[in-house]
Formats: C-alpha cells, structure tokens, sequence
C-alpha cells in the first residue's frame, strides 16, 4: 500500500480528535475561543489538555495560544478546536452575528497600529 | 546590478529528523497570555521572509505579549529513494512559527502577528495557515534578494496582499528604488519601505504601511466590483 492513508500526518489527528479531520473554515490560527461547560470526561486525552489550559482562565486564547502552550502542532489544535465547538466545550467570544465586515476591522487595526506610535 | 546570494547560508530553522511518529512525554504547558475578556475580534498579519531576515526580531519588537513559537512538522517524501520494500522514504521538516500581539481598539481587537518561514515548499502550510490573513508583511535583505522570491511567489499564487519591508543590516548595499522593485519583481501599487526590525517604532510604520495599502487595496477591490 501508498499513498496519503500511511501518511502519518493524514492518520494523527484523525486519530487524536476522535473523528473529525478537517478544521471549521472559521477556526483560524488567530481564532480566539473562550470556555464553555460541559463534561470533559468523555474527550481525549489531548482536547482534556486544552480545557485544562482553561481552568480558571478570565480571558480566551487564540488556535495559535493553545498550541505554543501544549506544544501541538496548530493544524492539530484548529481540528481539536474545531470539536470542541462542535461539542459546545468552546465557543467563540463574538455574537455569533458577525456584522462588522471586514472594511471596518481592517480599519480599526490602520487606526490601531497608528495610536502605537 | 547582481543579486548574488549569500553563500551557504545556514538553514537555521529547520530540523530535519527521520520521521519516528513517537510521542514525547506530556510536558508541562509552557505558560501562556490569556486574550482579555474585552476581546470579540482578532486579526491576522504575516511576516514573512527568508532566513535570518529579522521576522522574529519585528514580531518582538511590536508585540505586548511574550512572543510564543508554534511548530507544524510536515512530512516530505523524497522522490527517488526507494528502499526494498518499496516505501517511499519520508522525512519530517519540523517548521517553527513564532508570533505576537497587539491589543487595540480599547481593548476589543487581538492583532496576531504571525512569522512564517518564506521559503516555496511550505506551501501547503501557507494555504492552512495563512488563509485569512489581512495582508502580509515581507522582509527583504538586500544582500539577497532573491530569498524573497519563495515568498512572493507564495503570496501571489495564495491571493494575499502585500507590502514589502528592506531591513538594513550593517554591509547591506543600497539600490535605487527603481532597481530593487525591478529586482523584486514588484507591483507598481506594492509598496516598498525600509524598517529596522529591532525598532518597535519603525516596525509599526512598516505594518502601518502596509495597512494603508491593504485599506486602499480594498477599498479598489470594492469599487471594481460594483461597476
Ligand atoms: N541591523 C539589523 N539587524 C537585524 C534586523 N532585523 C533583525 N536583525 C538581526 O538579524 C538576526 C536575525 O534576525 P531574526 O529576527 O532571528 O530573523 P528571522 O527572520 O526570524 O530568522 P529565521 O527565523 O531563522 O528565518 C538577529 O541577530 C537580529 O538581531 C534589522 O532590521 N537590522
Ligand atoms: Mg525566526
């Protein structure tokens, strides 16, 4: 046999999110995620960790946070993220009505970063 | 006008290990910034460069965080190694991101800063990790210029916008504008300033620069389509 299947990058987070491999589009590197509730005795060994980081945490942490703080891999971590949405462990900090586009956040970030200086 | 590459620059971000699939033993999280509670939106901006360019020395110039590193292994067959039993020889390239943070807006924007390694065959990488981003900041030496390449090819086949940043190290020549575009194959519109990584102030100019454009870009890409 070849191919992709023994790949053991296709077959680790497979294997380590119990399901889902592929990330939700909106969970990027720079997505922040906030704790939910729910049981965390029935998840993996490596999504335990992440709620773990959360425990008595007062602010979110972004894919990329979660990553240098495990030490994962982030395109593991953005699918272990991406199921523990799924499974309401987290949720994202934002209404879940997105209604600033992109023009004003862009805008923002200009208006931002000139304050900085 | 030569743009003669350093020699034998080091590859000093990659490790390359013979792929074992083996699992270190938990260790300890390494101590992370929490996103304050004010936060409701985050942003992304690549930096983006050849090796040594000073992507890690301007992430820690501007962020209010500890910059934290990531790393992605990517396994990589290499074409024509067979062994007896046929199975392609694999190596893992492990790829060390590091990145930073800006809080702004009062408290409601995370600006993540992001450095990625320019070189082309990380491009499967950059369509993950890079997707999203508002634009790309792309650091440049003029001792080699040509290290830039990887990463404008990367940028221009991914659709991402960008701005282009000459770090002036100690022996670097200086062209005229006119020759570096050229020899950076560069847009018309790109723009092209100069930074000093190790400078917070001048950091942010060229993110700064590179805003303004990706605003003006926009605010073009939006007029085009409403014609
Ligand atoms: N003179 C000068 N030195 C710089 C500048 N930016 C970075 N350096 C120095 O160049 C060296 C390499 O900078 P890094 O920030 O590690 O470069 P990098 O792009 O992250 O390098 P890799 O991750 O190894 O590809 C460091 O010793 C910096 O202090 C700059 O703008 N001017
Ligand atoms: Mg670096």
């Amino acid at each position: 046999m070849s191919g992709p299947r023994r790949d053991p990058d296709m077959v680790r987070p497979y294997v380590r999110t119990q399901g889902r491999i592929r990330a939700r589009e909106d969970v990027r590197l720079e997505s922040v995620v906030i704790a939910a509730t729910g049981p965390t005795d029935t998840l993996g060994p490596d999504a335990r960790r992440v709620m773990r980081l959360f425990a008595g945490a007062d602010g979110g942490l972004a894919v990329a946070d979660i990553a240098a703080a495990l030490e994962l891999p982030p395109s593991t971590v953005r699918i272990l993220v991406s199921s523990l949405m799924d499974s309401g462990h987290l949720s994202s900090p934002v209404a879940a009505i997105d209604d600033q586009p992109d023009f004003d956040l862009l805008q923002e970030v200009l208006r931002g970063l000139r304050s900085l200086v | 006008m030569d743009f003669a590459p350093l020699s034998d620059r080091a590859d000093r971000t990659d490790r390359t290990d013979e792929s074992t699939g083996a699992e270190g033993a938990d260790r300890a999280d390494r101590s992370v910034t929490y996103v304050p509670a004010t936060v409701t939106r985050s942003a992304k901006i690549v930096v983006a460069g050849g090796f040594g360019v000073g992507k890690t020395t301007l992430i820690g110039s501007v962020s209010e965080v500890r910059p934290l590193r990531m790393e992605e292994p990517i396994t990589q067959a290499s074409a024509g190694v067979d062994d007896l039993r046929g199975t392609p020889h694999k190596t893992t390239t492990t790829v060390a991101m590091d990145f930073g943070r800006i809080h702004m807006a009062g408290g409601r924007i995370a600006l993540y800063l992001f450095g990625l390694p320019g070189q082309s065959r990380f491009q499967p990488l950059w369509e993950d990790l890079a997707e999203g981003a508002l634009g790309c900041l792309v650091l440049a030496d003029t001792r080699d210029l040509d290290a830039s390449h990887d990463a404008l090819g990367l940028l221009d086949s991914a659709g991402i916008p960008y701005a282009v940043a000459i770090n002036t190290f100690p022996g670097s020549p200086s062209y005229p504008e006119a020759e570096l575009r050229e020899a950076l194959a560069l847009d018309p519109a790109t723009p092209l300033t100069y930074c000093d990584a190790r400078d917070r102030t001048s950091s942010l100019h060229a993110l700064i620069t590179l805003t303004e454009y990706l605003s003006e870009h926009r605010s073009a890409a939006l007029l085009e389509s409403r014609r």
